[in-house]
C-alpha cells in the first residue's frame, strides 16, 4: 500500500514541477520546462490511479483512511496537523483535478507554445496542482483553508497571467478581493466550528455536529456555521452575490479558465459543501438557501449567458449556471448527485473551455462570436468534439450531462418550494441548450463573417486536439455510471460508489415513484430541446432573426446585454462609497489628519521652538554675559533657598 | 582684628564692579580690565577664608588664579589687537560674525 501510506507524495510531485520550473527555468528550453510540467502532473495522475487500485482493496471499515505527517500549528488548545485523508469523495476529486489537469497541461504546452512566459505558466499551473491537491486531500479545515487560499492565489497569478494588459491584471484583482469577501465567511465559520468543537479536524468535528439536534429553526449555531461556509463557497465557486468575478476571469489564458475557472477550482466550493454535509443537514434552513442560491444563479447567469457575443464570456456565465446546478443539488439534499454533476461538468466544460481555445487559436486571436462562422469544414475535429460537449451540457439523453442533470432535477422535493426549484432548474435547461447551440452556430455554422484573405483558419496541432478527444469521450460515456437507474430502475452506481460518505450525515431525498421520475426527466430532455430548436430557428433558419432582437433595443434584451448592470450596482452601492471612505477618511482623515498630523506636529513643534530660542543667541557678548549672571543669580538663589 | 566678612563685603562690591562693568561697557579693553577684577575679587574673598580658617588651601588656590589671569591676559591681549587691527574698532557690539 505505497501511496495509501504516503499520501504526501501527491501533492509534492506538482510542487516540485513548480519550484524546478519556478526556481530554476529561467533559461531552460521550452521543451525541457514541459517535461518537467507534463511528467510532475503525469506521475501526480498515476500516482492517483495506484491510489484508487489500493483504494478497492480496503474494506469499507477502514475508510476514511487518514494519515497525520507532522504537527503544523499547535497554540494553547488549538492543534491542526499536516494531515491528509482519503475517502470516496476525494478519490473522485483526485481523479478529476490529477486527469483533467493532467490533458490540459498537455494543451497547453501547444497553446502556449509561442508565449514568452511558457516557463512562468507551467510554474504557475503546478502550483495551482499543488494546492488544489492539498485542498481535496486535506483531513482537517485549517488544511484546508491553505489549499483554498493557494488555489485563489494560483487562480489570481493566471488570470493577470499577462500583466501588461492592464484589463488582465485588474480582472486578477478584481477575483482576489471578491475571494476575499468570501474567505472571510469561511474564516468566520472554521472560527465558530473552533468555538463550538474545540477542533478544525474533520474526524472530530462531524461525530459532534452528528450528535447535535437538528435545527429546525434559524439561528442555531450549526445554521449560522453552515451559512458562513456557504458564503465562502459562494465567493469561490462564483454563486449569487459573489459571481462577478469569474467572467471578468476569462483574461487568463484559455487554458487556465478550462482548468481552474471550468473544471477544477471553482468546484472547490462545491467539495467544501459537500465534504461538510454533516453540519448541513443538521441546518435544514441552510441547505434551503443553498438550494435556493443554487437555483437562482443557474437561472441568472444562464439568462446572462444568452445573449454574450464573446465566445469565453458565454462559457464563464455557463459555468457560473452549471455551479448552480450543483448547489441545488447538495441542497436538496443530493449531495451524490452535485458531485456527479461536478465530475461530468468538468469534462464537458474543461473540453468547451479546450475547445474554444482552439477556435481562438484557429482563428487567430479572434474571441467574438459575431466575426466567426463556418468554421465546421475548417476545424472538424474542434467542431465534432465540442458538439459532444454542447450535447452532454444541453442534456441529451445518453450524454454525461444528461445523467447528473437528471440525478440533480430528480431528487428535488415534491414540496411546493421543491416544485418551483425544480420549475427553474427545467427553465435553466432549456436556456442552457439555446445558448450553448446558439454559441456552437454561431461559430461553427453558417457563412464565415470574417475576412478569409486575412485569416487563415487552420486546425491545432495534435497536442491541442489529443485532450479535446479524450475528454470528448468521456464528456459521452462519464455519466453512464447512473444509466442503469435511468433505464431499468436500477442502481446509479456513482451515488452508491459516494453513499458512505454521506449516509452518516442522514441526507434524506424524497421516495418517489419510477413513473413520476421518467415523467420530470422527459420534461427535462423536452426544455433542452425547445432549446435546440429555437437555437436553430434564429441561427440556422431564419438567421436574422438574432440582429433584429439586437436592433429592436428592446429592454430586455438591453438588460441582459448590461449582464443586469450588477456591475455596476457593486461600482455605485460597494466600490465608489468604500473608495470615498478610503479616501477622505482613512487617508485625508486618519492618515494625513492623524498619523502624518502627530509626525509633523513634533517635528514643527521642535522648529518653532528653536526659532524662538535662537534669539538667545544674540551674538552680542554682553548680552551672553547678562545671561551668565542672571544664571548665577538664579542658581545662588536656589542654593540659599534651598540650604535655608 | 578686621572680621572676614568685611573681606567678603569688599571682594562681592569688587565683583559686582566688574559684573556691571563687563555687562554695560562696550570697549573691549574695559571688559578685559572687568574680568581682572572679578577674578581679583574672587582671590581676595580665596583669601580672607584662607586665614580665617587657618589652611592654606585657598592661598594656593589665589597662586593658581594668578597664572591663569596672567596667560589669559597675554593671549586676550593679542587677540584684543587683531580685532583692532581687523576692525579699526574696540566696540565690542560690532565683534558679532559668529551669530547665525
Amino acid at each position: 500500500m505505497p501511496i495509501l501510506e504516503h499520501l504526501w507524495i501527491i501533492p509534492l510531485l506538482p510542487l516540485l514541477g513548480a519550484a524546478a520550473n519556478g526556481l530554476l527555468g529561467r533559461g531552460w528550453s521550452a521543451k525541457r520546462v514541459s517535461m518537467v510540467a507534463l511528467s510532475s502532473t503525469a506521475l501526480a495522475f498515476a500516482a492517483v490511479l495506484e491510489l484508487t487500485r489500493e483504494f478497492f482493496q480496503l474494506g469499507a471499515d477502514q475508510l476514511p483512511v487518514m494519515h497525520s505527517y507532522f504537527t503544523w500549528i499547535a497554540a494553547g488548545g488549538f492543534r491542526a496537523d499536516f494531515a491528509l485523508q482519503v475517502d470516496q469523495l476525494t478519490l473522485v476529486m483526485l481523479l478529476v483535478v490529477t486527469g483533467v489537469g493532467w490533458l490540459i497541461h498537455i494543451y497547453s504546452t501547444a497553446y502556449m507554445a509561442d508565449d514568452r512566459g511558457y516557463t512562468r505558466f507551467f510554474a504557475y499551473l503546478n502550483l495551482f496542482m499543488f494546492f488544489m491537491l492539498i485542498l481535496v486531500l486535506a483531513a482537517n479545515y485549517a488544511l484546508m483553508f491553505v489549499g483554498w487560499e493557494g488555489v485563489g492565489l494560483s487562480s489570481y497569478l493566471l488570470i493577470g497571467f499577462w500583466f501588461l494588459k492592464p484589463s488582465a491584471t485588474n480582472a486578477g484583482n478584481k477575483a482576489f478581493w471578491v475571494n476575499r469577501v468570501g474567505d472571510f465567511g469561511f474564516l468566520l465559520g472554521l472560527f465558530l466550528m473552533f468555538r463550538t468543537f474545540a477542533s478544525l479536524d474533520f474526524a472530530s468535528v462531524f461525530p459532534r455536529a452528528a450528535l447535535m439536534p437538528v435545527e429546525s429553526s434559524g439561528h442555531g449555531v450549526l445554521t449560522v456555521m453552515a451559512l458562513l461556509l456557504f458564503v465562502g463557497a459562494t465567493g469561490k465557486s462564483a454563486q449569487l452575490p459573489l459571481y462577478v468575478w469569474l467572467p471578468d476571469a476569462m483574461e487568463g489564458p484559455t487554458p487556465v479558465s478550462a482548468l481552474i475557472h471550468a473544471a477544477t477550482m471553482v468546484t472547490a466550493g462545491v467539495y467544501m459543501v459537500a465534504r461538510s454535509s454533516m453540519i448541513f443537514t443538521h441546518a435544514p434552513r441552510a441547505m434551503a438557501v443553498v438550494a435556493v442560491v443554487g437555483a437562482v444563479t443557474a437561472l441568472f447567469a444562464a439568462t446572462i449567458a444568452l445573449v454574450q457575443t464573446d465566445i469565453k464570456k458565454v462559457l464563464a456565465y455557463s459555468t457560473v449556471s452549471q455551479l448552480g446546478y450543483m448547489f441545488l443539488g447538495l441542497g436538496a439534499g443530493a449531495f451524490g448527485a452535485g458531485i456527479f454533476h461536478l465530475m461530468t461538468h468538468a469534462f464537458f466544460k474543461g473540453l468547451l473551455f479546450l475547445g474554444a481555445g482552439s477556435v481562438i487559436h484557429a482563428m487567430g486571436g479572434e474571441q467574438d462570436l459575431r466575426k466567426m462562422g463556418g468554421l465546421r469544414k475548417k476545424i472538424p475535429w474542434t467542431y465534432w468534439t465540442m458538439l459532444m460537449a454542447t450535447l452532454a451540457i444541453a442534456g441529451a439523453p445518453g450524454f454525461s450531462g444528461f445523467f447528473s442533470k437528471d440525478d440533480i432535477l430528480g431528487s428535488i422535493g415534491t414540496g411546493t418550494g421543491g416544485q418551483i426549484l425544480w420549475v427553474v432548474g427545467v427553465l435553466t435547461a432549456g436556456l442552457t441548450a439555446f445558448y450553448m447551440f446558439r454559441m456552437l452556430f454561431l461559430a461553427f455554422h453558417g457563412a464565415p463573417r470574417f475576412d478569409e484573405h486575412h485569416v487563415h483558419v487552420h486546425e491545432s496541432p495534435k497536442k491541442m486536439l489529443a485532450p479535446l478527444v479524450v475528454l470528448a469521450i468521456l464528456s459521452v460515456i462519464g455519466g453512464w455510471w447512473a444509466a442503469p437507474e435511468v433505464l431499468f430502475g436500477g442502481v446509479n452506481y456513482f451515488d452508491r460508489f459516494l453513499e458512505p460518505v454521506f449516509s452518516a450525515s442522514g441526507a434524506m431525498i424524497e421516495e418517489m415513484s419510477r413513473a413520476f421520475v421518467l415523467d420530470r426527466m422527459a420534461v427535462a430532455v423536452g426544455a433542452g430541446l425547445v432549446g435546440f430548436l429555437v437555437a436553430w430557428w434564429m441561427y440556422i433558419r431564419r438567421a436574422n432573426t438574432a440582429a433584429h432582437v439586437g436592433e429592436s433595443r428592446n429592454g430586455i434584451y438591453l438588460l441582459l446585454a448590461g449582464k443586469y448592470f450588477i456591475d455596476q450596482i457593486y461600482a455605485a452601492l460597494i466600490v465608489k462609497p468604500m473608495v470615498w471612505i478610503s479616501r477622505v477618511v482613512l487617508w485625508h482623515g486618519v492618515d494625513q489628519g492623524v498619523i502624518d498630523g502627530t509626525v509633523n506636529g513634533v517635528a514643527d513643534s521642535a522648529q518653532v521652538g528653536g526659532g524662538i530660542l535662537r534669539r538667545v543667541y544674540s551674538g552680542n557678548t554682553r548680552s551672553y554675559a547678562t545671561w551668565v549672571v542672571l544664571g548665577a543669580a538664579a542658581l545662588v538663589t536656589f542654593l540659599l533657598w534651598k540650604g535655608r | 582684628m578686621v572680621p572676614v566678612s568685611d573681606y567678603l563685603v569688599l571682594s562681592a562690591v569688587l565683583f559686582g564692579l566688574g559684573v556691571a562693568g563687563f555687562v554695560f561697557k562696550r570697549n573691549i579693553v574695559t571688559l578685559f580690565m572687568c574680568i581682572e577684577l572679578m577674578l581679583n575679587a574672587v582671590n581676595l574673598a580665596f583669601v580672607a577664608f584662607s586665614r580665617a580658617l587657618g589652611g592654606l588651601q585657598g592661598q594656593v588656590y589665589v597662586f593658581f588664579v594668578i597664572v591663569v589671569a596672567a596667560a589669559e591676559s597675554a593671549v586676550g591681549l593679542a587677540i584684543i589687537i587683531l580685532i583692532a587691527r581687523n576692525r579699526r574698532s574696540l566696540n565690542v557690539e560690532r565683534v558679532d560674525s559668529l551669530k547665525l
